[in-house]
């Protein structure tokens, strides 16, 4: 039962992305163009209704089902991690023009090409675990 | 029918990534795409070779199978729901033609770089392997992604976020105004 809500919480993530042209390269290019409010107003929606949303939650200390806490840990402190892990990402999301979520949904929709993309990015995961600790973090 | 194909606007498609997070946290969990990623590699054995990968991997079963649907969810999107075409600003169309990327407004990703036939010119295996490497090197090093970042840590309001949300677009400035134009001049 859980498992069908989590796969039914993606496919429909899964069909958001693709139909809001968010896993689109040519959106991703756009953007970086500013040429286009559209990725804009799709981040900054989510963005205003998420702080809201996450305010009321805190406000009135609402509990996940089951009566578990949320999940809002506060992020670990540094700059640098967040600064160049950054910067390396943006590198690559507009390299490849997809970020982790709109690959493997570009994977469904049957983008052969992607498959190498989502290597890279194992890859680039894997190689981050074995150097991680040469890292400023 | 053409309301079945059209893109989705951004004051639909944010509210539902909105709407998407705060299923998830209600779940008890949180949104981050990237994740998976490490969880993979976990899957796979790579914590012979890294303690950053020794971890319980089936705790993290759930985002694999959110991972799952929308693998399922860009099938069903791209074969019933869209023509697979996307239209950008006329000028940013005009730029892509100084670079060779004639395929916007006629394609979803452009077939220039992302077809089968693309893969005959080694320049595009390199744009799709470094750009899939940054990205999952980056998403590590940085401790999340656009999903992790910009829309759950941002809406809790983490300064960590912001930083890395700037990183992100340093990181895609620099790529589109200065790189790109080396890459396909």
């Amino acid at each position: 039962m859980k498992t069908i809500s989590y796969l039914l919480i993606g496919t429909f993530f899964g069909i958001l992305m693709y139909k809001s042209e968010a896993a689109s390269w040519f959106r991703i290019f756009e953007m970086f163009q500013f040429g286009s409010f559209h990725m804009y107003g799709i981040i900054g929606s989510a963005l205003v209704l998420g702080i809201i949303g996450i305010q009321i939650i805190k406000r009135f200390d609402l509990k996940a089902v089951g009566g578990k806490d949320m999940h809002l840990k506060p992020k670990n402190k540094s700059v640098a991690r967040y600064a160049i892990g950054g910067i390396l990402f943006g590198l690559g999301w507009a390299l490849a023009g997809a970020c982790p979520g709109p690959m493997y949904v570009l994977a469904g929709a049957g983008y052969v090409s992607i498959l190498i993309v989502l290597f890279g990015a194992l890859l680039g995961t894997f190689i981050y675990g074995i150097v991680k600790h040469k890292l400023p973090h | 029918m053409n309301w079945i194909y059209d893109p989705w606007p951004w004051y639909v498609a944010g509210p539902l990534i909105a709407l998407t997070m705060f299923i998830l946290l209600f779940a008890g969990k949180q949104f981050g795409m990237s994740s998976n990623l490490r969880t993979l590699c976990s899957v796979s054995g790579a914590g012979k070779a890294s303690v950053f990968f020794k971890f319980n991997w089936k705790k993290e079963r759930w985002n694999l199978t959110v991972m799952l649907g929308a693998v399922i969810g860009g099938f069903i999107a791209s074969h019933f729901m869209s023509n697979n075409t996307v239209e950008i600003a006329a000028d940013v169309a005009a730029t892509l033609q100084e670079y060779g990327i004639k395929s916007a407004g006629t394609a979803y990703l452009p077939s220039e770089i992302f077809s089968l036939e693309a893969l005959n010119n080694p320049t595009n295996w390199l744009i799709l392997i470094v750009g899939g490497f940054l990205v999952g090197f980056g998403a590590r090093y940085a401790g999340g992604c656009t999903s992790g970042h910009a829309i759950s840590g941002l809406s809790n309001l983490q300064l960590p976020s912001l930083i890395a949300v700037i990183g992100f677009f340093t990181g895609g400035l620099i790529m589109i105004h200065l790189i790109y134009p080396l890459i396909f001049a």
